[in-house]
């Protein structure tokens, strides 16, 4: 099934200078995709498109085969998917982390009590069961993103957005998040330019080049061996 | 900053409905604000002081609190007693201290003193958003309930922002000074935190869009009296009942 649809999608900067260009992009139900690029390529900006967040000067969006004009037809698809923002200050509005994470509930009309027992059921399943009623502002980074990331999975999206969600990480939480993503069924789309990250949680990339999408079979990611100091003391890298 | 130590502890005070704390410090420090018999307000003291030990809040959390206030009093005793008219109680050189001055200063000083412990052992050991959600629904409108509630998540932030901020322009070389080049470097500081925070709220109101946010809030939280809190009320607003009759019934108190 073809979940996320764009056709010529265009986009500028007000001060005219282009950043997409007839751009086109298809996401099917299942699918890992991976969208790599420079900083200032139009990553994020194609994510917020697709989000209805921002607007494209022109193309056509369709998302679960609807056609999407107004906020109205966004508002209806964003529960449906997850975005996990690059910045998780930006996403735990809350003081505490049960609250944060029963705020997507409760505004899909859930009542206070399912809304718990969801938040509840979800940051046990992501092990973070113990942080229900830590203050967000004392949660460290690699914290703050698992719990962003709770706060989308308790929506049950049919498809998940990733924007950048390696900066920042320690390689402990980042261990954790590639376990999470490759656990989850759904599909899944992960901007970043962290291609050892995307080589282990995508099946597919583009590249993001002069306002489209290229999609190059021949760039094909690989495991490599290399050298560096302290290679003599007995570590670990990580699977390929 | 915001540390909120003395929600931590646990006590009378802290198992006490947070709308019954709120209200009862309301009127117990509008009573003593409006007072200006010295009885009523050593009565408040008092009241005061029974409140801060049902709170189980250590004795020299509160001292050192109450010095704070007290430093700023002490110039009111160093200036009241001798710019306020009245009878003349004594004199230094050309100036002479008067008997009202003396007594307003002591009222202020009562004053402040009991409000201060009242409030750090009534409302000081509620969390912040709870304050929040508690106003919510002693009548206080949403939006001013949620704007506290995000003032409280996001100052943390801004704080952070700051402090980084203020590290680059350190290892930059940059030494404040009584100078331009400060002032100057101080404005670009507070207008880039400005900007900062003008963009992050567009990003916090995108996530908040994302999941599903549609201009309404929901809360988790329910509160709930129990035979404690009525008859913690029950008492407090007795008292407060009797210091108002104190003041305005019986010319004995009055002054």
């Amino acid at each position: 099934m073809k979940l996320v649809s764009l056709k010529n999608i265009s986009f500028a900067y007000p001060n005219g200078s282009a950043l997409l260009d007839q751009l086109n992009f298809e996401l099917y139900s299942g699918e890992r995709v991976g969208i790599i690029g420079p900083n200032g390529s139009g990553k994020t900006t194609l994510a917020h498109i697709i989000m209805g967040l921002i607007k494209p000067r022109s193309g056509l969006i369709e998302i679960f085969g609807q056609k999407m004009s107004s906020e109205e037809d966004f508002q209806k698809i964003r529960p449906r998917i997850g975005f996990v923002f690059q910045n998780a200050d930006d996403q735990l509005i809350y003081p505490t982390v049960l609250e944060d994470v029963a705020f997507g509930p409760l505004n899909l009309g859930h009542s206070p009590e399912k809304a718990k027992e969801l938040a509840r059921a979800i940051l046990a399943k992501l092990g973070l069961s113990e942080f229900e009623q830590r203050f967000t502002h004392n949660l460290s980074g690699g914290e703050k993103k698992l719990v962003s990331i709770a706060t989308v999975l308790v929506m049950e999206p049919e498809a998940l957005i990733f924007d950048e969600p390696t900066t920042g990480l320690d390689e402990q939480t980042r261990r954790k998040l590639i376990k999470i993503i490759q656990d989850l069924d759904i599909a899944q789309v992960i901007i970043s330019h962290d291609y050892d990250f995307l080589a282990q949680t995508t099946k597919k990339q583009y590249l993001m080049k002069q306002g489209k999408l290229v999609y190059d079979e021949s760039v094909v990611m690989h495991k490599h061996i290399h050298v560096h100091p302290l290679g003599q003391v007995p570590h670990k890298h990580e699977e390929g | 900053m915001l540390e909120q130590e003395f929600v931590a502890y646990k006590s009378f005070i802290h198992s006490l409905d947070p709308r019954i704390r709120l209200v009862q410090a309301f009127i117990l420090s509008v009573i003593l604000a409006l007072s200006s018999s010295l009885p009523i307000l050593s009565a408040g003291i008092a009241g005061a002081v029974i409140l801060y030990f049902l709170s189980s809040l250590p004795l020299q959390k509160l001292l050192s609190r109450l010095l704070v206030i007290n430093t700023f009093i002490l110039f009111l005793w160093a200036v009241l007693p001798f710019s306020y008219p009245g009878q003349t109680l004594f004199s230094l050189g050309p100036l002479s201290a008067s008997k009202e001055g003396l007594i307003l200063a002591l009222q202020i000083t009562l004053k402040a003193n009991a409000i201060m412990t009242i409030f750090i052992a009534l409302i000081s050991t509620i969390p912040v958003p709870t304050i929040g959600y508690a106003l919510q629904q002693l009548g206080l409108p949403e939006k001013l309930t949620y704007l506290l509630i995000f003032s409280f998540r996001y100052i943390f932030v801004l704080e952070e922002e700051k402090k980084r901020l203020l590290r680059s322009l350190k290892v930059r070389g940059f030494n404040p000074k009584t100078n331009l080049h400060t002032y100057k470097t101080y404005a670009c500081l507070l207008g880039l935190i400005l900007v900062r925070s003008w963009d992050r709220a567009e990003q916090v109101h995108k996530a908040m869009l994302c999941r599903g946010f549609q201009g309404k809030f929901y809360s988790l939280h329910k509160f709930s009296l129990t035979k404690k809190d009525f008859s913690f009320f029950l008492t407090s607003s007795i008292f407060a009942f009797v210091l108002l009759m104190l003041e305005y019934i019986n010319p004995i108190f009055s002054k």
